[in-house]
């Protein structure tokens, strides 16, 4: 009786009343919505009534697929492993560390031509940029310029929060982990005459990281003024207000330090580090023919069995080379038009069975 | 005798004052009485009071607490009433501990705060927290909302208003409710609703009555009567509350209503017994009284109507159970995979530490952990970040879909019922789904599948039958009642048109109302019943039970009494000289008018008129030290005494004729008036003519003069004069017997509590002084009146009551004389008449008289006031006291009435029973009638084996089982059949026709019928599995002669054994045990009171919605649940899925792409209105073909949508799915320059698709709301993603996806994906669901199509002649519905050739499917299959056992040769009803394995006597009369 024994029914005397019936008459309304009679698409699925749906799917992914491998495969890219794993690179003497500064050259040959502008991408493999840890260790306050950040940085940098009773800035793994190879790309011209490729290193990181999500501390004077208090991370060679000598990509807004702090997604992953822009429609950016790659071996990564690569290549709409969406499309859309053949000798036996297949959506 | 045992016999109760020190306090509580007194009252001086000095301390506490306000009242509930559950302070932590109890709430809480530890922290802490406190905070506010309504409705009534009497201001000033204190006084007007327990000590009315409804309590609309308390009766002016020194002892506050127990210590000593009669329930509203006075004894929580108040139940539902079985799965899963994923981190760790890695961090203080250490640290972690695995917001979804689909059966238009104006109600809000899973329903007969309306149907007085031919008519007409253009029914004509009606009707006519209305129970009717039934006006009253229309005989033998008796009464002659039978018939009336507690209310009784008279005959005042004196046993010291009693009352009673006391004072009196002025009768009948001036004429002397012509020219009979005379019966059969009397123009027109008013044509008003009322209670099975005729003077009781009962109490009749004999010849007539109509499904009642001499009465008389007055086991010593008087009876006649089977039950059944279902009936009624009613209601059908176990004793019950199993297990495997008759051997069994060879091929379904008794064997332990596994051989059960508790047991015993679902439903007091047992309880909010309703889960108004609500409703529910419980699965899976395979890819260290507040917010928002809304409205098959074909019902019985396989099925696709999505992505961006989220939001946008996309496959219906949430789901995901992107750079460390999806927007690989992704995740569950649809449709699939086909035309399309749908047509319909029957039943089709339909029963009546309401396409199919074959094949075999036999050996039961060997059964002297039954069954297989229908001389010693052995004569009878019929 707890339920049933409230006010309105000592005052009607009744049972309780449902909800939405306090009227005298308790008669539910007849609407659609309160009856469940919604006017409502009820489709059945069988194989006569999904089989236009895997024929659909079908015909739009394999022209989808066609497209994209295509356009994927008209993509110019050379990749070019430069850790120096093998003995005979010219980059295996940096492997050992105490060759510093460790330049070492190699040469390459583009049997095409690049045409448009091409991107220059460093690659690294087996570098778990989004270990968990990893990932969290950095203080976009700081690197947004709040300047109580950049004295006291967030702890999540712990163990490159502070160094020397420092603030370290820009603070945490990843910025500690930044990539510090220099890459200069250079066209032999007639055998030994070299002309070094132009590379834009501004416009590689997004705008919106430039100018919103990264700034250096607030002030006027020099960087280096701005940045007192502060100590370099440890694994750096120079503080962070040393690392160009153009005012708009040094500091925090240094281009190659947002790209490297966009943290990856996957292990194997690279990141752009140069455009090289087309400068007439006349001349392909990159001519076919040979090519030198000058580095300035920094980067450690044999001791984790990593890999370190140089990556040009052009871009179309999709973005970079990848054949791997358009054989998805194609597969999926051959499969699913292999479905749908089956499921159509199945609904055509079935229909001589039976005659449930004449029920169309 | 009155005194309050533990205030007599323990010198230091605890009991009176419960409160004090603590200590004492809960010994206190135990006391088993409370002391109420006046709150007007001063403390009493210590001497007045009865427990003496020594007792002072005791009693100075005691004054602490009647003062209100004082520390009495934490002891004495004041009349607040709180049924809240939090306070404003109290709501956070005892809602949050509460909360605490449902164990998901804990885990999810601890995993939130794990996330406070920094080592293992995935999210921001404040953020983990956010989907727990959500969670909580929603189940918070409804509760809070839930809480503040109750608080508003307590408010609403702790501010009515009551009269309630004020010491300062010396009279009744208007209180609040919440004011009114035990011991105040209150003073109740009409219409009032009484605010607590009063005990009731003055009312208005002048008999000290007060009339009060109960609805509010019990739902019965009658009116109940009460009584002043003895002693206060009898006060000439105005109770004054200031001068009650009286002091009452009552028992602690129960929940009992049906009980009070307590007396009254008056001032001076005196006490009296006080009994329910007394107290006013707090809830019930007065009536018919102008105003009452009464003190409070319980208030508030301490009344009986709120002690009896329980919660709404909490049922755990058979889904919820196995759901929580798949949680604990998902746990292990859970753990697994973050095993697993620790174990990799620390082989990573190991891996990479030493190597300097530069993408390794070090601890903060620069060192680095031991493998051992980050792995039990990513351990932790991963269980934070995985922990969707364990849907948190399942339980809530689930109950917000519950709800909703509660209100949905609420809305529903078709479980509305017009009469009573009441839908269905669902009291228990979480067990929905389980309506869809039953399969078994008990259920109650009287009121359930009946109506519980009676209609008079045939009498026999003294060996006479009536068999009322006119009447039957009459009804047959109500149920032709359809169309208009019959001819008028005569109803409650005149008597001159009646007679012309009745006179000249034929015996003859027998048979064809016989047959007709054996026709009618089955279909038709319904219809016609529902029509006349829409005009009725009150209770018990419609025109079908009113108007009866008397047998032309025993009418003119009525009304020839009614004359003699008014020429014998006008020329004062001793009324010897009626016929015996003559004054049988009167006295069968008279009985049939009086023997009853029918109340007559007229609308416009005059209620001033009465209280006048009141004024004018009130006797001299008498003390209340008179009265006392008067009633204490101390002046009945015997039997002898009786004489000396009356002088003493004679002094205070001269002259006053009507006394507003209790029944013993009016006995007494009576008494004592036969003994001074045996005329004075006169004088009464004649001061009650004069009240009412239309009946005074037959009483003036010359008025009566006998007239022959009378008949016609005497005023019209009683029923066209007062219309509105109605009559209020607490039992409907009260009801038809009274308005059966009226129809013999013997009208009850006045109920006093000392008197009623018969009134008769010739002799007028006849008032009867009623002495004693000894009410019905089932154990007595009868009830009596004790009144002194009129006309004769004596002292009669007059006994109504069951006929098993009845019939053991007649006085023994001496062979020797002449009159004897004819008793005896009377008696076993009464007996033949009887049986016939039990077996016609009559409910019988037998009345009888007997006549006591003065002395008798006032040795009885003696005994029976101290009963009464008895405070201790004042029932029990009452109902020895009515045993004593209820013998020697003499038998006058018996009546069949008939309790009409409600709307739509038969086609109710045939469809519950289609849908996969079993029932069992449990009916307290006999095994007669309740097979009667079985057949009628097409629970037993023509063609089964019914197997009857009656047992009189432990080892024949054993012995039967056995018998019978032996007989099941042999006929179960096709083709054993033909060998058990014979290698049963022995041949005890004489099958009574040889049956033809092929009969043996399909075998009928079997019906179990057995007696209460039986029962009790039956289910003790050693052969409850016995009887459970033959009950489950049977396709219908029916219980007879059960107890509540039996039927209790019944269904404990089948919900534990066989593990099945159970249903019960009920609608009086006697079935609440048994829906309280089953899983889903089903009350019928019928007449019999809302007991039934209370303890229930649904209530429905009549037992047809109970299709309706299983078989549409239940299934809905279950099949929408289970989809979005396995859809919840698959999403949680599918989703930890993703995260998982993203762990090797970054070293196992529990970090996550995607960002996490999509992963917190996710399950709350993104994905979760859809599979609500589709949880909510899906339908998987539409109700109109549900309806069609029930056998869809067994979908959920067999739990078709949620097994374990399609639990695993589910997981392994989302797995599969989660593996999709993520290595498309994976692959389109590897060794791209995507960052962790750039990459993680596509996957998130894909999952997001994908459980779209994957809830469109498992939407069945598409409405506007599932597209319109669909959309929503997704456009909020892109919104929410678009403003967190774009909201704030710096925010939200340690991961910033800061303008992520800005950039996404304009990346075509992103839109690639998105559309990639799910797709080839999703089609192989369509491609699977196709070929599934396609090549094995499960029948919900055929009837979706079905109906979808059908739809555009009408809902029963014609069905598709080439594809009969599996299980919808008729070969396996019933089949499966007969768990007995194995394969060959599916032969029946086969040969229905064999018994040409030229049989009687076959041509007559229609097949029974055919004239069902429903006119399903599968179901006209199976039964015009079934028509020309079943009926046909009489299978009558009543395999006798041959007398002497111990063991019995199942015959064969099977098909008779032919219907005229049928004809024939009778004379093979097998047991008559048997017989009788089995004709009037329709010739149904019977297979008789009864005990106490063996001839009862040839009983067998082993086995103990059983119920009284039939009359052998009496059966040859009663068989040749059945047999006559046809």
């Amino acid at each position: 009786m707890a339920m049933s024994y409230n006010s309105k029914d000592e005052v009607d005397g009744g049972p309780p009343c449902a909800p939405g019936g306090a009227a005298k008459n308790r008669r539910p309304d007849n609407t659609a919505f309160k009856q469940q009679r919604l006017p409502a698409w009820q489709p059945i699925l069988t194989a006569g009534t999904v089989l236009p749906t895997f024929f659909i799917i079908g015909l739009i992914f394999i022209p989808i697929g066609i497209g994209i491998f295509v356009t994927s495969n008209n993509i110019r890219e050379i990749e070019i492993d430069y850790t120096g794993i093998d003995p005979s690179s010219p980059c295996n003497k940096c492997l050992s560390r105490n060759v510093t500064p460790c330049i070492c050259t190699i040469n390459f040959t583009l049997e095409q031509s690049f045409e448009g502008n091409v991107f220059m991408y460093y690659g690294l493999s087996n570098f778990y940029q989004n270990h968990r840890r990893y990932v969290k260790s950095r203080d976009d306050s700081q690197l947004n310029g709040d300047p109580t950040a950049l004295l006291n940085p967030s702890k999540e940098c712990e163990p490159y929060r502070r160094n020397e009773d420092k603030p370290i800035a820009p603070c945490g793994a990843i910025a500690n982990s930044m990539f510090n190879d220099t890459l200069e790309l250079f066209l032999v011209v007639n055998g030994s005459f070299s002309t070094a490729i132009p590379l834009k290193k501004k416009g590689i990181a997004w705008w919106t990281d430039k100018n919103v999500k990264f700034r250096n501390p607030p002030g006027e004077g020099p960087l280096q003024e701005r940045f007192k208090d502060t100590t370099k991370p440890v694994n750096w060679v120079k503080p962070v207000y040393l690392l160009d000598s153009d005012q708009d990509n040094n500091g925090f807004i240094n281009e190659d330090f947002i790209v490297w702090m966009r943290t990856a997604a996957l292990p194997t992953f690279r990141k752009l580090y140069r455009i090289i822009e087309r400068k007439s429609d006349l001349h392909p950016t990159l001519p076919a023919g040979d090519y030198f790659l000058n580095i300035k071996y920094n980067y450690p990564v044999h001791s984790f069995d990593g890999r370190k690569r140089m990556i040009l290549s052009t871009i179309s709409w999709m973005g970079g080379k990848n054949p791997f969406l358009g054989i998805a499309y194609i597969t999926t859309g051959s499969i699913s038009f292999l479905l749908g053949v089956v499921l159509l000798v199945i609904n055509h036996k079935y229909r001589n069975s039976s005659n449930t297949a004449d029920i169309t959506i | 005798m009155e005194r309050d045992p533990a205030a007599g016999e323990d010198p230091a109760p605890p009991d009176r004052r419960p409160q004090g020190r603590r200590g004492r306090r809960r010994r206190r509580r135990e006391s088993r009485t409370r002391t109420v007194r006046s709150n007007l009252q001063p403390p009493p001086p210590a001497s007045a009071h009865e427990e003496g000095a020594a007792q002072g301390a005791r009693r100075r506490r005691r004054w602490w607490w009647w003062r209100p306000g004082r520390g009495g009242a934490q002891h004495l509930a004041d009349n607040r009433l709180k049924t809240t559950k939090y306070t404003l302070l109290s709501f956070v932590p005892k809602n949050l501990f509460e909360q605490f109890h449902r164990l998901a709430n804990v885990y999810f809480v601890l995993i939130a705060l794990l996330n406070f530890v920094p080592a293992v922290n995935a999210f921001q802490p404040g953020l983990a927290l956010a989907p727990v406190l959500f969670i909580l905070a929603v189940t918070a506010f409804k509760d809070l909302w839930e809480d503040y309504s109750r608080h508003r409705s307590d408010q609403e009534i702790n501010h009515l208003g009551c009269l309630v009497f004020s010491r300062e201001e010396k009279q009744y000033v208007n209180r609040f409710w919440r004011e009114i204190r035990v011991g105040d006084f209150v003073r109740l007007r009409c219409n009032e609703i009484i605010p607590a327990d009063v005990l009731l000590l003055s009312s208005s009315n002048p008999d000290g009555l007060c009339h009060i409804e109960t609805a509010n309590l019990d739902g019965e609309t009658n009116l109940k009567r009460r009584q002043v308390v003895r002693g206060f009766s009898e006060l000439v002016s105005e109770f004054d509350p200031l001068t009650f020194t009286s002091v009452i002892e009552c028992e602690r506050p129960n929940n009992d209503l049906s009980r009070f127990r307590g007396c009254i210590t008056h001032e001076n000593g005196k006490k009296a017994g006080l009994h329910k009669e007394n107290l006013l329930l707090r809830g019930c509203t007065v009536r018919n009284t102008e105003a009452v006075v009464g003190i409070v004894i319980y208030a508030g929580h301490e009344t009986k109507a709120l002690l009896n108040s329980s919660g709404p139940r909490y049922k755990r539902s058979m889904l919820e159970r196995q759901m929580n079985c798949d949680v604990l799965w998902c746990v292990l899963l859970l753990v697994c995979t973050c095993l697993f994923s620790a174990v990799g981190h620390g082989v990573w760790v190991r891996r990479y530490q030493e190597k300097k890695a530069l993408f390794d961090v070090p601890e903060a203080d620069g060192g680095s952990l031991s493998p051992v250490t980050a792995a039990v640290y990513s351990f932790l972690t991963m269980i934070i970040v995985l922990q969707v695995l364990i849907p948190v917001s399942l339980y809530v979804s689930i109950e917000i879909v519950k709800v909703c689909q509660v209100y949905f059966i609420n809305q529903d238009v078709d479980l509305y019922d017009e009469e009573t104006d009441s839908q269905l109600q669902c009291r228990a809000l979480n067990i929905t789904e389980d309506l869809g899973q039953i399969r078994y329903i008990f259920s109650d007969k009287t009121g359930t599948l009946t109506e519980n309306r009676m209609v008079f149907r045939r009498c026999t007085v003294s060996g006479m039958e009536y068999s009322h031919d006119a009447n039957a008519q009459r009804l047959a007409r109500y149920q032709e009642a359809d169309s208009d253009s019959e001819e008028p029914v005569p109803r409650g004509g005149s008597l001159s048109q009646r007679g012309s009606i009745g006179s000249h009707q034929s015996v003859r006519l027998v048979h064809r109302t016989q047959s007709t209305r054996s026709h009618r129970r089955t279909g038709s009717r319904a219809e016609a019943r529902r029509a006349s039934m829409l005009s009725k006006h009150t209770a018990f009253s419609s025109p079908m039970e009113t108007d009866i229309t008397p047998d032309p005989k025993l009418l003119e033998k009525v009304s020839e009494c009614d004359r003699c008796l008014a020429v014998a009464r006008h020329q004062q002659h001793p009324p010897a000289h009626l016929s015996p039978e003559l004054s049988d018939v009167f006295d069968f009336f008279i009985a049939l008018t009086i023997c009853n507690t029918v109340v007559v209310t007229a609308p416009d009784q005059p209620r001033q008129k009465v209280r006048v008279r009141f004024e004018q005959l009130k006797s001299p005042v008498k003390t209340l030290e008179g009265l006392l004196r008067r009633l204490s046993p101390s002046r009945l010291t015997g039997c002898g005494s009786a004489a000396s009693l009356f002088p003493a009352k004679s002094s205070s009673k001269s002259g006053s004729s009507f006394l507003p006391v209790l029944s013993a004072d009016s006995a007494l009196l009576g008494l004592e008036e036969k003994l001074s002025q045996p005329a004075q009768a006169q004088a009464v009948a004649s001061e009650g003519c004069g009240e009412d001036g239309w009946a005074s004429q037959p009483c003036a002397p010359e008025g009566c003069a006998p007239d022959p012509c009378a008949l016609e020219r005497a005023p019209p009979p009683p029923p066209p004069k007062d219309p509105e005379l109605r009559y209020e019966a607490e039992s409907p059969d009260e009801a038809a017997l009274v308005y059966a009397a009226r129809a013999y123009n013997c009208a009850l027109v006045q109920r006093l509590q000392d008197r009623v008013a018969v009134q008769l044509p010739h002799l007028g008003r006849l008032t009867f002084p009623l002495l004693h009322t000894l009410g019905f209670d089932s154990t007595r099975k009868r009830m009596s009146v004790v009144v002194r005729h009129p006309l004769t003077q004596e002292i009669q009781v007059y006994t109504k009551g069951a006929d098993s009962v009845v019939m053991d109490l007649l006085l023994p009749c001496s062979p020797d004389d002449a009159r004897g004999r004819h008793q005896k010849k009377i008696r076993s007539k009464t007996q033949n008449y009887l049986n016939l109509y039990a077996v016609e499904g009559l409910r019988t009642l037998c009345i009888a008289k007997r006549v006591l001499s003065k002395e008798e009465y006032a040795c009885w008389l003696q005994s029976h006031l101290e009963a009464e007055s008895a405070v201790d086991n004042r029932e029990e010593l009452l109902s020895q006291s009515a045993i004593r008087l209820e013998t020697n009876l003499h038998l006058l006649g018996a009546t069949g009435v008939e309790d009409r089977l409600q709307d739509g039950v038969p086609e109710t059944i045939a469809k519950l029973r289609q849908a996969g279902l079993q029932i069992w009936v449990l009916t307290g009624d006999k095994q007669e009638t309740a097979v009667n009613i079985a057949h009628a209601c097409k629970l037993l059908d023509q063609d089964e084996e019914v197997i009857t176990l009656n047992a009189d004793s432990q080892e024949a019950c054993a012995a039967l089982l056995d018998q019978c199993l032996a007989y099941v297990q042999a006929r179960t495997p096709p083709g054993a059949p033909e060998k058990t008759p014979a290698g049963g051997a022995g041949g005890r069994f004489y099958p009574l026709l040889r049956l033809p060879p092929e009969a043996a091929a399909p075998r009928p379904c079997l019906s179990l019928v057995i007696d209460g008794r039986s029962l009790a064997y039956a289910l003790e332990k050693s052969l409850e599995d016995k009887f459970l596994f033959l009950a489950k051989q049977c396709r219908s059960v029916l219980c007879c002669r059960s107890t509540p508790l039996q039927k209790s047991m019944v269904v404990k015993l089948v919900r534990s054994k066989l593990k099945a679902m159970t249903l019960a439903i009920g609608d009086g007091a006697n079935d609440v045990s048994m829906i309280q047992v089953a899983d889903v309880g089903v009350g019928i909010s019928g007449q019999e009171g809302m007991q039934a309703v209370m303890a229930s889960d649904f209530a429905v108004p009549r037992f047809r919605y109970l299709e309706r609500l299983l078989i549409v409703h239940g299934h809905w529910c279950y099949s929408r649940l289970a989809n979005m419980v396995l859809y919840f699965f698959y999403k949680n899976t599918m989703f930890v899925g993703l995260l998982f395979w993203f762990q090797f890819f970054c070293g196992f260290s529990a970090s996550a792409m995607i960002d996490q507040w999509y992963l917190i917010f996710f399950n709350l928002l993104f994905s979760s209105l859809p599979q609500l809304v589709t949880g909510v409205l899906d339908k998987d098959v539409p109700a109109e073909a549900l309806l069609a074909q029930p056998q869809l019902y067994r979908s959920g019985q067999n739990m078709e949508e949620y097994r374990p396989r399609t639990f695993w099925w589910n997981m392994a696709d989302a797995a599969f799915q989660s593996l999709v999505c993520f290595f498309i992505p994976y692959l389109a961006y590897y060794d791209s320059d995507a960052d962790v989220f750039t990459w993680g939001t596509p996957i998130t946008a894909i999952a997001l698709l994908t459980f779209l996309l994957h809830l469109g496959i498992e939407t069945k219906t598409w409405t506007w709301l599932n597209w319109t949430a669909c959309g929503f789901s997704a456009l909020l995901f892109f919104t929410v993603a678009f403003v967190y992107n774009s909201s704030c750079a710096t925010c939200y460390p340690p991961s910033n996806p800061y303008w992520t999806m800005q950039t996404l927007t304009g990346d075509p690989l992103f839109y690639l994906t998105c559309l990639i992704a799910p797709i080839t995740a999703l089609l192989p569950r369509l491609f699977f669901k196709a070929l599934q649809g396609s090549l094995f449709p499960t029948q919900l699939q055929r009837a979706r199509q079905l109906a979808k086909r059908s739809s555009p035309r009408k809902p029963r399309a014609p069905r598709d002649p080439r594809g009969p749908l599996p299980g919808a047509p008729s070969p396996d319909t019933s089949e499966p519905s007969c768990p007995g029957a194995s394969a060959p039943a599916s032969q029946d089709d086969a040969s229905p050739g064999s018994w040409p339909p030229g049989a009687p029963e076959a041509s007559e009546e229609p097949s029974p499917v055919d004239v069902s309401v429903d006119v399903s396409v599968p179901l006209r199919e199976a039964s015009g299959r079934r028509a020309p074959g079943r009926p046909s094949g009489p299978r009558a075999a009543v395999p006798e056992r041959r007398s002497g036999d111990s063991r019995a050996k199942p015959a064969r039961s099977g098909r008779t040769a032919s219907l005229s060997s049928v004809f024939s059964l009778p004379h093979f002297g097998s047991p008559g009803w048997i017989s009788s039954l089995s004709l009037v069954g329709g010739l149904g297989g019977v297979w008789q394995l009864s005990r106490s229908s063996l001839h009862g001389d040839k009983r067998e010693a082993e086995f103990l006597p059983g119920p009284p052995p039939p009359r052998d004569g009496d059966l040859c009878g009663l068989g040749q009369r059945a047999a006559d019929y046809f």
